[in-house]
């Protein structure tokens, strides 16, 4: 089992009306169907991903993060779910507002740019970080929003909303003592579950 | 059952067909108020029915198909039927796989009960008297025929533009007998528009003296003019601008202004021919219910308009599929019919083809479309031979 889908089936609720923003290949979505019994939908534009998740039996909708989320109305889910998919959007802050309005709660992942190797390799290196989970040169990446979990946690409380839990894990989604005491340095992926303002405890 | 008869035509093909007629004896009342004293429908099938009964399909047609949606009547016949496309051994609909079963509708011309019947009660042809028929209609009647297959439930009821809509009436007004709706180049109902165009082609048949207020038959007379000239009309509607430019581009009929005639640009003798072939073939009182039966097409009319109240009838799960360059059936008109569904909770997959062919794309091998298409059916295949459980049922 990939340990990043059983993180997040964790937090969702058995039952639960699911949306998964940039869902790829519906991993989750079928990990989701199979061991919750949601009722989930994933939104993708890759032609091959979509292709996948028809295999697969997975509810996916051809439809373009960036231009919008407005056919979706207020509450009409219970979790809206974006995973490694924040950094690529073109508008990170207006999205997260977005989840927060359809979904009661969203889980969000993105990998951290405030890691130890990224700080060194720019240091070192002077150059745009690579890593194991920044694959891809800066011409070329689909990550225009790339930040470091206390700038995500900045636009988090500046936006009002809250986080319920925070789990920080390295590129093989596995957590590590060091992690939770220097998360933003040893930290390479972060999943964060977040509520709106003021919503009860979780 | 199989009316498909062995051959060795090439592969992809169903090969030569029989077309076979349902007799339905009964009244059958329409929701226009009139009724029909018993009715006939001609199809045909594809593929044997497996022995638990759970692998026949539905293909519904559009404004001017018929029961002939694949392979050939005649070992000289140049044309297969209209969707080979996607129906055969190793297509998207696979022949190998499900039992395919195609018909003309009611109110068609190509076999079935329509206007040049003969009424019963006059012992002429209807003409323009035959009574308007519905979506609805169209789905009981074709739920009778199902009866007469032996068929409880269909593994899939498809269809593309109206045959989409029939698709969508099956799945609300039949939730028991439908475990899957394919929805191509589809809408939940015409926009003012769409209507637009489509008086626009009444007109122009109504207005051809040859029409005879609909009579023509009894005078051995034919509204050629405004049947083709109705055809023109929606065949420009079916394409794109792009797909036309490419097409046809500003080419000149005989090369150049002098040799100018009647006919001087390629895309007036291509639109001239359309229309007086579909002259030659169709029916204009056919034509005239058919675009009414879209007109008043609105599944959601009897739930308040409410079209996530109408869904929620349904039990089956939904392919929806559009077209990038339809315009006539655009991709938006899909999108509605997506977002209701999921407010509706039920399963849904929907792709938007990138195409420059118009809303004419779901008759042609696209790539891209042939694919999800055929994913999507084979999924619904291994179901119905029980090789994988059925996908989670909406939480509705």
């Amino acid at each position: 089992m990939r340990p990043d889908l059983e993180i997040i089936a964790d937090l969702v609720n058995p039952g639960a009306r699911v949306l998964d923003l940039g869902c790829g290949e519906g991993d989750l979505l079928a990990h989701l169907q199979e061991q919750k019994r949601v009722n989930g939908y994933g939104l993708d534009v890759g032609a091959d991903n979509i292709t996948t998740c028809v295999r697969k039996g997975v509810n996916v909708i051809e439809q373009d993060l960036d231009e919008g989320l407005d056919n979706f109305p207020d509450d009409s889910f219970d979790m809206v779910v974006m995973t490694e998919t924040l950094q690529s959007v073109r508008l990170p802050g207006r999205m997260l507002e977005e989840m927060l309005r359809i979904g009661q709660e969203c889980i969000v992942t993105f990998p951290n740019f405030g890691h130890w190797r990224s700080r060194l390799y720019l240091a070192l290196k002077g150059r745009m970080p690579m890593a194991r989970h920044l694959p891809h040169t800066w011409y070329e990446t689909p990550n225009i929003h790339l930040c470091t979990f206390k700038d995500f946690e900045r636009l988090v409380r500046e936006k009002g909303l809250r986080i319920i839990e925070r789990f920080v894990v390295s590129a093989d989604h596995f957590n590590r003592p060091l992690m939770n005491l220097f998360p933003n340095l040893f930290g390479s992926i972060a999943f964060y579950r977040l509520g709106r303002p003021g919503s009860g405890n979780a | 059952m199989g009316t498909q008869a062995q051959s060795s035509e090439p592969v992809g093909s169903v090969g030569i067909v029989v077309p076979e007629t349902f007799r339905f004896e009964e009244a059958f009342a329409l929701q226009c108020g009139e009724t029909l004293d018993g009715f006939e429908l001609v199809y045909e099938t594809y593929g044997e029915l497996n022995a638990r009964r759970s692998n026949a399909v539905l293909i519904c047609h559009a404004l001017s198909g018929n029961h002939h949606a694949a392979g050939f009547h005649a070992e000289s016949d140049t044309k297969p039927g209209w969707w080979d496309t996607c129906i055969g051994p190793g297509k998207a609909v696979d022949t190998d796989r499900f039992h395919v079963v195609a018909l003309n509708n009611l109110g068609g011309c190509h076999g079935s009960t329509g206007p040049a019947s003969s009424n019963t009660a006059t012992g002429k042809p209807f003409g323009a008297d035959f009574p308007i028929v519905t979506a609805e209609d169209w789905v009981r009647s074709q739920a009778l025929l199902a009866d007469h297959l032996g068929i409880e439930r269909f593994a899939a009821v498809v269809g593309g533009s109206l045959g989409g809509m029939q698709a969508m009436q099956w799945a609300i007004d039949f939730p028991d007998r439908v475990r899957a709706a394919v929805l191509i180049a589809c809408a939940a109902k015409l926009s003012a528009q769409n209507i637009a165009f489509n008086e626009i082609a009444r007109q122009a048949i109504m207005s051809d003296p040859e029409y005879k207020s609909g009579n023509y038959r009894s005078t051995d007379t034919n509204p050629d003019q405004g049947l083709g000239l109705a055809r023109m009309i929606g065949h420009v509607t079916y394409l794109s601008h792009d797909g036309m430019g490419q097409k046809f581009g500003r080419e000149l009929k005989f090369g150049d202004m002098s040799r100018a005639r009647d006919v001087e640009f390629q895309v007036e003798s291509y639109l001239r021919y359309q229309g007086q072939s579909f002259s030659r073939r169709f029916d204009a009182n056919t034509y005239l219910l058919m675009t009414r039966a879209l007109d008043f097409f609105d599944p959601a009319a009897r739930f308040d308009d409410d079209l996530v109240a109408a869904l929620r009838e349904a039990t089956a799960g939904f392919l929806v599929l559009s077209f990038t360059s339809d315009w006539r059936f655009a991709p938006a008109r899909s999108k509605e019919i997506v977002d209701a569904l999921i407010a509706a909770r039920k399963n849904v997959v929907s792709a938007v083809i990138e195409s420059e062919h118009g809303h004419d794309s779901f008759l042609m091998p696209l790539p891209r479309y042939v694919e999800v298409f055929r994913t999507y059916m084979n999924r619904l295949a291994d179901e119905a031979e029980g090789d994988v459980a059925p996908e989670t049922p909406g939480a509705a």
